[in-house]
């Protein structure tokens, strides 16, 4: 069967956006990604027939997006000493402002408010949304890596060449960050 | 011994990636069983990790979500000049 880039476009453009938005959280880098997609699919040969496009083409695009991830992992200059991959040893500065110095909280993690019902729900996910945004570009697709894509901790440090305890501490950092964030922005507002 | 709520932490992050050992699980089940405020961290990682899984659905099953008519048609352009 002849591969039809164009109905490709017009039949799963849309999802394959949204695909690409709900994991990279930018409008431009998803399309970006969507039209490199496309173009890799016309080069590939291994196209299976029409039933099976959507599925193939989301493969592609999966790749597509986890490439860029990787990218942005490797090349954002280093953000302050604790988001250096080579210091990021156990006992990096910044996760002091946590904790006192004997280990316990510095403040204590708040009470816990689980979204009630779907506005909340859309709020809590808009705020999320914003916390995640926040985080410093290479913990942010780390963490995208992990706890989106699911990626088994032995793949993406051999992806990204850093060693399982930088990629532990790193992702507590991002949890760390994101969880502080959550606390202001949502927690803290009830 | 118990470990403080820093070593807690780290640990309960980790066990989102990675299976403890015999003896981290138990010295993370003792501190949990006299630290409220670690289990409150707990359910907090837990909470964001099921959150940006039904975040990413959404968005993913959001049909308002569509490419712009100008995307779309930039992307058919260069399909166009790329088409054997």
């Amino acid at each position: 069967m002849k591969p039809n880039p164009h109905e490709w476009l017009t039949e799963h453009g849309d999802y394959l956006y949204r695909f690409a938005l709900a994991r990279l959280r930018d409008p431009h880098l998803a399309e970006d990604v969507v039209q490199e997609t496309l173009l890799a699919a016309m080069q590939n040969q291994t196209f299976e027939g029409k039933s099976a496009a959507r599925t193939w083409l989301t493969g592609i695009l999966k790749h597509k997006i986890i490439d860029l991830m990787r990218k942005q992992i490797r090349e954002t200059p280093t953000e302050g000493l604790g988001e250096d991959i080579a210091s990021s040893l156990p006992d990096e500065p910044g996760m002091d402002d946590f904790f006192s110095a004997d280990g316990h909280w510095a403040d204590s993690p708040a009470s816990f408010n689980a979204p009630d019902g779907e506005l909340q729900q859309k709020q809590f996910l808009t705020i999320l949304q914003s916390c995640m945004d926040r985080l410093p570009a290479k913990l942010a697709a780390l963490f995208s890596m992990r706890d989106i894509f699911e990626e088994e901790n032995e793949i993406i440090c051999k992806e990204l060449e850093i060693t399982s305890t930088n990629a532990w501490v790193m992702l507590y950092r991002a949890r760390m960050g994101l969880r502080k964030c959550l606390e202001i922005h949502w927690m803290g507002r009830s | 011994m118990l470990i403080s709520c820093k070593q807690a932490s780290r640990l309960i992050s980790q066990s989102l990636d990675r299976k403890l050992t015999l003896s981290e699980r138990l010295k993370l089940r003792a501190h949990l069983f006299v630290c409220d405020m670690c289990r409150r961290f707990q359910a907090h990682l837990t909470m964001i990790r099921i959150s940006v899984k039904r975040f990413t659905h959404q968005i993913e099953h959001d049909e308002s979500v569509r490419l712009s008519e100008e995307a779309k048609q930039r992307i058919a352009r260069v399909i166009e000049s790329n088409h054997p």
